[in-house]
């Protein structure tokens, strides 16, 4: 009998090169950066607020979303299978990758089969996450983005910052800048009003869409009673990519799945008001394979792994997969507020990011995500499927690997506060120990803090003044009575 | 009833004003309270800086100081969302003690039926709804119905109070750019209200704040709420 074999970690875009307190610096240095977050996340936060508020069976609807979304868990590899037979049935074909690099060699191949060197792509953050566009540039292949923040974000060769607003981080004269320098056939005159701006892109993109002979599209849900994939989008291009050209080819995490047709009404009220703040999102496009005479008619589905049954076989960390990218956790959180998406290296910034992540390479490959966080809990209250994303934090900060110093102290706290006797004597001896620099210090200043300290508690005391050990303990005044 | 009081290791040895000011209001309203002498911590920096089995002896120790008590008051959301919300994962044992065990305002109405605690304080005072009381206990209006009853106390409502201030524990030691950039704008938001107290449910936090806000000379004082309560305008 062999051994069960732990399932293969994932690979692509979703690694942090650096250490997210490194690489949080410089953006919360940079002024402009922090004032663009700050706007953008603060205007869909109240937009999100106000029209949850509208509807009354709201945490109702939550409890579904996790539910339907437990279940799909539950019995992944059935309803893939089910799926799977339902797109073939409907006249799709379906693909299995294991990870990024066999997701993007299926797609290449896809691609040059149809003998196209370029193709259109609707936002998707799984491409993104297989880093599909780097591997369509290096086999020759034109990879152009049609939303309209990842064109920006990709004319910018930069990385998208946030799951639903890529362009998050620039502000209107940043993006007419972009145009004018990479956007051969942008207006001379243009201006960075928002209007001008949408529709030199309109017309840059026109072009593209009437030309491109094969799309690439991700899906934001799968429905495995009927084999069909649904992108939720507000700008039209990706209704242009999903209808024009001749081949299609969607790229779908396994996660993505839904059991039947009619789950739909739930997901299609949590997404739009959970993302964009909206009762309704403009387009919601549906296709079940091939349909002969109207839209692509070659159809291919690539179902992605890269990590996934890795997450799926952790019960604690599992309702990550969850998650329907809505970024409302985004949103909300004060601390992407500051930081930006880069910060987190992966696709998937914020809270999510910090949770899915490190499930999806192995936590040691991005041990500091999940400390990338207050534990303030403002991500699980706005979550439409309810992740309790707290929890899955703190559980992955125990596979964390450790640094020694850290250990060693904690080891030592817990060592001295197991013991109620050791501890009456350490807070003894703190107290005694800080009482003379405690009276000097408030004689000084009038308050008992510290207001330089050398590292490692520089940290705190390069911003706040550290407060001292009171005159006398709680248990001492106790004691007295 | 029988009341215990934990007071959290960080009042014990920094804020002993905190525990003083729940042991005067309890008493002044009628009651006796017991501290216990062998409790120490309740292991949620270790729990939540992913050091479980570090914070396992520390979650069994409350358990056996505490377990013979009707009610445990804690003066701090934090200590007592980590005991009412992670001991019952962690430790099966602790569900009934935790399910006992409550932050001083939850105590006070929701246990003793009591809103106006006989304080007297006159001051400019804002309140800052820690994020473990807000999200994690619920706390609602609860320390502001407290609050409100107190004689000659203003009470000014403080700007994205629902923010996290960015201390998080160790978040404030790991991350101390992102949990910097939080306290400045946690504390521009004090400064606009122009209280010359704020209040909140929890020392460290306050700590936090209170750092950051002594550190721009700002002369808001940052005080536990219960010290507030504790207050009867008499001279002690």
């Amino acid at each position: 009998m062999s051994h069960p074999v732990a399932p293969a970690t994932g690979s692509g875009r979703i690694r942090t090169p650096l250490p997210f307190p490194t690489a949080a610096k410089p953006a919360v240095a940079d002024t402009q950066l922090r004032a663009n977050l700050h706007r953008a996340t603060r205007t869909i936060r109240a937009k999100r607020a106000r029209v949850v508020d509208e509807v009354p069976d709201w945490e109702a609807l939550r409890d579904a979303g996790s539910a339907i979304k437990a279940d799909v868990q539950r019995r992944l590899p059935e309803l893939l299978e089910q799926f799977e037979a339902s797109a073939t049935a409907a006249g799709a074909t379906v693909h299995w990758a294991r990870d990024a690099a066999e997701a993007c060699r299926i797609v290449v191949a896809l691609t040059r089969a149809a003998g196209a060197d370029e193709v259109v792509k609707v936002k998707s953050m799984a491409t993104q996450e297989i880093e599909l566009n780097e591997a369509l540039e290096a086999a020759g292949i034109a990879a152009y983005e049609t939303d309209l923040a990842e064109l920006i974000v990709q004319l910018g060769e930069d990385t998208p910052s946030h799951i639903l607003v890529p362009a998050i981080h620039y502000n209107r004269a940043q993006i007419r800048e972009i145009f004018q320098r990479r956007m051969s056939d942008a207006p001379a005159d243009l201006s960075d009003e928002p209007a001008a701006l949408a529709e030199a892109a309109r017309v840059h993109l026109r072009r593209r869409f009437l030309s491109a002979r094969v799309a690439v599209s991700g899906a934001n849900f799968a429905v495995a009673d009927t084999g069909t994939l649904v992108v939720v989008e507000s700008e039209g291009n990706g209704r242009m990519c999903l209808t024009l050209p001749e081949t299609l080819i969607s790229v779908v995490g396994v996660e993505k799945l839904l059991p039947t047709f009619t789950d739909l009404e739930v997901f299609l009220q949590l997404l739009p008001r959970s993302s964009t703040g909206e009762r309704m999102n403009p387009y919601t496009s549906m296709w079940t394979g091939v349909t002969p005479g109207d839209g692509p008619q070659d159809v291919h589905v690539v179902l992605v792994d890269n990590g996934r049954s890795a997450v799926l076989a952790d019960p604690v960390g599992r309702p990550a997969l969850s998650c329907i990218r809505c970024s409302a956790c985004l949103n909300v959180c004060p601390v992407y507020e500051r930081a930006g998406g880069h910060a987190y290296g992966s696709v998937y910034p914020g809270p999510i990011g910090a949770i899915l992540s490190p499930q999806l390479t192995g936590v040691a490959d991005n041990a500091s995500l999940p400390y990338a966080s207050t534990l303030c809990g403002a991500c699980y209250d706005v979550c439409p499927v309810k992740i309790n994303i707290p929890e899955i934090l703190v559980h992955l900060r125990q596979q964390a690997p450790h640094p020694p110093a850290e250990r060693a102290t904690m080891r030592v706290l817990s060592w001295v506060m197991r013991s109620p006797r050791r501890w009456a004597v350490a807070l003894r001896l703190a107290r005694a120990g800080a009482g003379p620099l405690g009276a000097y210090r408030e004689r000084r200043t009038g308050a008992r803090t510290l207001r330089r300290l050398p590292w490692p508690a520089s940290a705190w005391t390069r911003s706040r003044d550290l407060p001292l050990p009171a005159p006398q303990t709680f248990r001492e005044w106790w004691g007295k009575q | 009833m029988r009341i215990a009081l934990f007071i959290t290791c960080v009042n014990d040895l920094a804020f002993p004003a905190t525990g003083i000011a729940v042991t005067r209001i309890l008493r002044r309203l009628g009651h006796t309270v017991d501290f216990p002498a062998d409790q120490t911590c309740c292991g949620q920096m270790h729990a939540n800086t992913g050091y479980r089995a570090e914070a396992m002896p520390m979650v069994r120790n409350y358990v056996d100081v505490f377990d013979s008590y009707d009610a445990i008051v804690v003066p701090s959301g934090s200590c007592t969302a980590m005991i009412r919300d992670q001991y019952p994962r962690l430790h099966p044992p602790a569900t009934s003690v935790a399910a006992r065990t409550y932050e001083l305002s939850e105590l006070l109405v929701d246990v003793l039926g009591v809103t106006d605690v006989g304080a007297e304080f006159p001051e400019t005072v804002t309140y800052h709804p820690t994020c473990h009381g807000l999200r994690m206990l619920r706390l609602g209006d609860r320390p502001l119905t407290l609050l409100r009853q107190v004689r000659g106390i203003k009470l000014v409502e403080l700007g994205d109070a629902e923010e996290c201030c960015g201390f998080g524990g160790t978040f404030a030691l790991k991350n101390p750019d992102v949990s910097t950039a939080m306290l400045t704008d946690k504390c521009a938001r004090v400064r606009d209200t122009g209280a010359r107290v704020l209040a909140a449910a929890d020392n460290s936090c306050l700590a936090h704040i209170g750092g950051g806000l002594d550190r721009h000379r700002s002369g808001v004082r940052a005080v536990h709420y219960a010290e507030i309560l504790a207050e009867t305008g008499a001279t002690s």
